[in-house]
């Protein structure tokens, strides 16, 4: 707890001295898919070297909203800054200062797992002296290692989602995105990957902005919050904040007085629930 | 940047090569093809007076199994978009023109190397390559399908949201293309209407330059072939690039 205080501490002055601490700025995104609104208006602002949890039930526009910060997706309107540039006019330096760990399977399963990790060591350019040592690095870390020259196909679920990290931390970017990163892992993985992310975040004060259903992880290390409902966002601030507004004791309490009980469609993919959504009509 | 071609065009030709049955399956057409039409149709083609039918045939088949596996890899992007394999390449800090690039030379290699395969398989069954000299040439018309097809329909998968469509594409645009351009019968005395429909298929130009270059036979000038042949392979990678470019998850 002293140790988390410090860094808070830390994170504190270190933004201070910068001019212009913004990394990510949002001013009123809207996406619309017919008469849809997934995202509708929305403004938030992340701070660079911040750790910041991105929150709401399935289908609520979460990955919608990553998808347009990370260039996949285009806005229907608003303003969207990412390091400085802008996600519509510099798209190349946008990807340029961001990595990501998607929701859903992103690898190619006809390739090994270090054949996976190589392609996009090469795509995302890290010199070639340093690609071996941290590719080896990395699958230790998730426990893939001594599985590494089997194809990607013959992985199990939880294998594949070890490796899919493990690929989205090989280079340092400015900003990692990490939509739902430890879904269906076990404790001791999740604890395993967060502590890598943490170290990350410290010592190269790269800015974490991360989706999750587990409460407990936001908790834990998350230094701002803000959850998102039906397109819109409904609370933001710390994780004490959000508690005192709502007068609510866990985050888990806090959140579902802001989003009610009703169960969400569930679907891995929100964007497809809107298409599917929409071929209904 | 040539990192960049270098690493999706390994991608390509690593799948390729492990799919052992994808090779196997695809080599088995052109072989019909070459008994059923090429036996078939030889003694009927050879009472007319115009000589061997498998000799006639067999550059038309090449270019078909190039045709047929360079589709199908450049639509390998629409199974990408599906796995999601798609979105790791399209959030890399690397120019998209260099990522369809990459993608379109490996599947375009792989779709030459098919038609090596057949051009080998077709020897068997008496075709006879009528000048040595003008081999590099056959090759480069080769080629020049390969790339052409893979951008096409990399293009094509561009646009298209799942693999509902690519059966439509299969019967519709390919099976067409294949048919309607010289690559099965000669094109003396046909039909005009016919004639102006493989006039404006660029298939056309690769089967009758491979021709040329193969048994030293054709309709067109090869210089002509050629110079259609690479314009519009230029043209078919810019399109496909700059759809490529557009594509949204």
């Amino acid at each position: 707890m002293a140790e988390k205080m410090k860094k808070k501490i830390n994170h504190m002055e270190k933004n201070n001295n910068m001019e212009n601490n913004n990394i990510i700025e949002i001013r009123n995104l809207t996406k619309k898919f017919k008469d849809l609104k997934a995202v509708d208006d929305i403004s938030f602002n992340v701070k660079k070297g911040e750790f910041f949890a991105f929150l709401g039930p399935n289908g609520a526009g979460k990955s919608t909203t990553i998808k347009i910060l990370t260039t996949l997706l285009s806005p229907s309107s608003g303003n969207i800054n990412i390091n400085g540039y802008n996600v519509l006019t510099q798209k190349n330096k946008v990807r340029e200062s961001f990595g990501i760990v998607f929701q859903d399977q992103s690898l190619d399963v006809e390739l090994t797992a270090y054949e996976n990790m190589h392609f996009h060591a090469v795509l995302y350019k890290v010199p070639k002296k340093e690609r071996k040592e941290k590719i080896k690095e990395l699958l230790e870390m998730v426990e893939l290692w001594d599985k590494k020259d089997k194809v990607v196909k013959k992985y199990s679920g939880g294998m594949k989602r070890r490796l899919e990290i493990a690929r989205g931390l090989l280079h340092h970017p400015k900003i990692l995105f990490l939509d739902e990163p430890t879904l269906g892992l076990d404790p001791q993985t999740r604890e395993h990957i967060w502590t890598y992310i943490s170290k990350l975040n410290e010592k190269e004060n790269i800015t974490i902005f991360f989706s999750t259903h587990y409460m407990d992880e936001v908790e834990k290390i998350a230094d701002r919050v803000a959850i998102i409902d039906n397109g819109k966002i409904v609370s933001q601030g710390s994780v004490g904040e959000i508690l005192d507004k709502q007068g609510a004791k866990t985050l888990e309490e806090a959140f579902i007085n802001l989003t009610g009980k009703n169960i969400r469609e569930e679907s891995g993919d929100n964007l497809d629930l809107i298409k599917q959504y929409i071929r209904k009509k | 940047m040539l990192n960049t071609i270098y690493i999706l065009w390994l991608r390509q030709i690593k799948r390729y090569s492990r799919s052992k049955a994808r090779i196997l399956g695809s080599l088995g057409q052109p072989i019909l093809f070459l008994v059923a039409l090429g036996f078939g149709f030889g003694p009927m083609y050879q009472a007319s007076g115009q000589g061997d039918f498998i000799q006639f045939l067999a550059p038309g088949i090449i270019a078909m199994s190039i045709i047929f596996t360079a589709m199908y890899t450049g639509m390998e992007v629409i199974w990408d978009k599906q796995f999601g394999f798609l979105k790791e390449t399209l959030v890399a800090p690397v120019s998209r023109f260099n990522i369809m690039l990459g993608r379109t030379l490996g599947g375009a290699t792989v779709a030459f190397l098919q038609g090596i395969f057949v051009l080998f398989i077709s020897t068997f069954f008496g075709f006879t390559i009528e000048s040595y000299i003008y081999l590099p040439l056959a090759l480069l018309f080769m080629f020049l399908i390969a790339v052409f097809f893979t951008a096409f329909g990399t293009a094509i998968a561009s646009v298209l949201e799942d693999m509902q469509g690519f059966h439509l594409i299969m019967s519709f645009i390919v099976m067409p293309t294949f048919f309607l351009s010289g690559s099965l019968f000669p094109l003396e005395g046909i039909n005009k209407t016919l004639y102006y429909v493989i006039r404006v298929n660029p298939l056309t130009y690769g089967v009758d330059g491979l021709r040329q270059s193969l048994i030293l036979e054709g309709y067109f000038n090869i210089g002509f072939d050629i110079l259609i042949l690479s314009a519009l392979t230029f043209l078919a990678i810019f399109v496909g690039a700059s759809l490529f470019n557009k594509i949204q998850i």
